[in-house]
């Protein structure tokens, strides 16, 4: 298939339905109602199901609901939409359904607005809602890579039976891009054996985000924690950029990654020895790459839209080996190379 | 005892057992609570309409968390309110199921209110129980949307005040005035008559929703002898004396397409 002109929501959503989502629960917000908006034409053009929910809150328990019965299902929304989610995102962790959830983040707190942000970054890795869980976060940096995140998100949730959620900022979802979309795929799935469907020639399946008893929702706990671990131990993604050499590493995501690429590329062109490396999975996070570069690094810089808050992640990885410098831009400001090339070259003056 | 010999040599024929559709394990409900008696009456309409394995259940956050495992049904738990959610997510994908939720009043009429406004709004093919016992049952007694004016509460030590908290809500006329609903009624369990209306109302409402006529909701006014500090006897005679003056029993809605499923039966 040949490469078009393509709007990061859009990419989104129609990779969604090549990937083959069965359902799509919805409400619109700005950064990413023309996901909403795709949807309510081609899911029902597919026979498929799209329904415009009253709230984030309804959306991601019809999600929910749609998951428990084997399909793959799926909402969209930015940060205050997401705040609302995350009671159900704890219920469906501890369920063991997949769902693929795409947060098409924008400045915050409160209303904020609806310029691009990387401020959900906290809420979204650290499982945002009440309870021990993560979710699988995959932050893409070209409407190509959100795309094929789109589709990996729903093997990975189905995979392991969990939350993918993909992180863009309001530039993955609004920026137009050459990117070629994957065909549409076969979807000959049966229903799993856990799912609810009635419980025909079989005992009743049950799905409960609880245990009444200590020893019970303990058992759980720990399952759900293996779970995660595994998801640790083979599903980290990051791009590494020129570390191999870099006195001075740069830590960034999503499009800021892209951004410090070219700050990276100039301040090269100076002869500062700096590296890139640009998470991909922000969780399960890259703690071990990023120790090992920051192993021969004199500086790591962290480079957010927003006021530091992958930067805490930076440091648990680094660990004390080099000293981390933050540069942020909060409220919908887009960090521009030039400001981070400057704070690549005062590092590299400092011994 | 010796009494037992007595019975040798009558021919024995059942007349009543245990619903296949309703759990044998010993229900963690308090004695004289009709939440149980309830669970009973939707498992024998499961039974009667041969729809066991067909049906999907939907829980809420109450004391009746553990219907799922109550009937014998597939069945999962919703997060505080919004069941009717989870079960359109079911049903959108699944039309062909019965899918039912069951519902307190304080999951229903107060932070779940939206989702079940919307679920009749929009006619969704889903019934719902909804147990109105005038209180938080499994927190302990706090105010709920249905406390009557004046009920002391744990939290109205003084009774409910209308003038600072509002009337109590009254769900069934609530989601009788919405087009999407398609059969409305509020039943009670406190006597035999109650009990014969209540399971009617049950099959009228389960056979509505399979015959897509859309949203079903069936009341019943019940018994928390615990919060209400009464006996179980005690319990029965206040809804009977008191609830029902605020809370009228019988039919608020049928629509045409439902009265036409009564008469053919
Ligand atoms: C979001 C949320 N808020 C509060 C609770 C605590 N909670 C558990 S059950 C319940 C009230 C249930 O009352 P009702 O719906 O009337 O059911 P009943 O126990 O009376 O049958 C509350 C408030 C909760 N589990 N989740
Ligand atoms: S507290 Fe009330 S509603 Fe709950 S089980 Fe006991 S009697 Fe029933
Ligand atoms: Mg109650």
């Amino acid at each position: 298939m040949a490469k078009e002109l393509l709007k990061g929501n859009i990419a989104i959503a129609e990779a969604a339905l090549r990937a083959g989502v069965d359902a799509y629960f919805g409400y619109p917000i700005t950064p990413q109602t023309e996901l909403l908006e795709h949807m309510s034409r081609r899911m029902p053009e597919l026979g498929r199901v799209f329904l415009q929910a009253e709230s984030e809150i309804a959306a991601i328990n019809m999600v929910y609901g749609a998951a428990c019965t084997g399909a793959w299902a799926m909402t969209s929304s930015s940060g205050p939409g997401i705040s609302l989610m995350q009671e159900g995102l704890s219920y469906i962790a501890l369920s063991d359904v997949p769902a693929v959830v795409v947060d098409i983040m924008r400045g915050g707190p409160g209303l904020g607005n609806i310029q691009p942000s990387q401020a959900d970054y906290n809420q979204l890795t650290r499982g945002g809602g009440h309870g021990d869980y993560r979710c699988i976060v995959l932050a893409p940096a070209t409407v190509q890579e959100a795309i094929d995140l789109t589709v990996l998100a729903f093997d990975l949730a189905d995979k392991y039976r969990t939350v993918a959620i993909l992180a863009g900022d309001g530039l993955i979802g609004q920026m137009m891009e050459p990117a070629q979309l994957p065909p549409m795929r076969e979807r000959s799935r049966t229903r799993p054996p856990w799912a609810l469907t009635g419980a025909r020639g079989r005992p009743p399946n049950s799905i409960a985000a609880f245990g009444l008893e200590a020893e019970t929702l303990e058992a759980m706990n720990w399952r759900l924690q293996a779970k995660l671990q595994r998801i640790r131990q083979t599903e980290v993604r990051c791009e590494t950029w020129l570390v191999d050499d870099a006195e001075i590493l740069v830590v960034a995501f999503g499009s800021v990654g892209r951004i410090a690429k070219t700050a990276v590329r100039e301040a090269r062109a100076h002869g500062i020895r700096v590296g890139l490396i640009r998470p991909i999975t922000l969780w399960p996070f890259p703690y071990k790459p990023i120790e090992q570069a920051a192993a021969h690094a004199r500086a790591v810089l962290v480079v957010e839209m927003n006021t530091g808050q992958m930067v805490d992640d930076v440091r648990m990885a680094v660990c004390g080996q080099a000293p981390v410098y933050f540069h942020g831009r909060p409220g919908g400001s887009v960090p521009v190379p030039e400001e981070i090339l400057e704070r690549i070259v005062e590092l590299s003056k400092e011994d | 005892m010796d009494e037992q010999i007595a019975v040798v040599n009558v021919q024995e024929q059942l007349v009543y057992a245990r619903p296949r559709a309703l759990t044998e394990e010993t229900t963690n409900y308090c004695p004289g609570c009709t939440h149980g008696l309830i669970n009973k009456l939707i498992a024998e309409v499961i039974d009667e309409l041969g729809i066991q394995e067909n049906t999907i259940s939907v829980s809420p956050v109450g004391c009746s968390v553990f219907f799922y495992r109550y009937l014998v049904l597939d069945g999962v738990v919703a997060p505080h309110g919004r069941a009717p959610a989870v079960a359109i997510g079911i049903k959108r994908m699944l039309p062909d199921r019965v899918v039912i939720t069951y519902q307190g009043d304080g999951d229903m009429a107060a932070i779940g209110m939206s989702e079940v406004v919307w679920a009749a709004m929009r006619g969704e093919n889903i019934t719902a129980f909804f147990v109105n016992n005038a209180n938080y049952g499994m927190t302990g007694g706090q105010m709920a949307p249905t406390t009557l004016a004046g009920q002391v509460t744990t939290t109205t030590p003084e009774g409910r005040d209308v003038e600072t908290m509002g009337m109590p809500t009254r769900m069934a006329e609530l989601i009788a005035g919405l087009p999407g609903s398609a059969y409305v009624a509020r039943c009670s369990t406190y006597d035999a008559r109650t009990i014969r209306d209540a399971r009617n109302a049950i099959r009228l409402a389960l056979r509505a929703q399979m015959a897509e006529a859309g949203f079903t909701m069936v009341e019943f006014l019940s018994a928390c002898p615990t919060n209400w500090g009464l006996s179980p006897q005690g319990a029965l005679q206040w809804i009977k004396d008191t609830m029902v003056a605020y809370y009228p029993l019988g039919e608020i809605k049928v629509s045409e397409a439902v009265q036409r499923l009564k008469t053919k039966r």
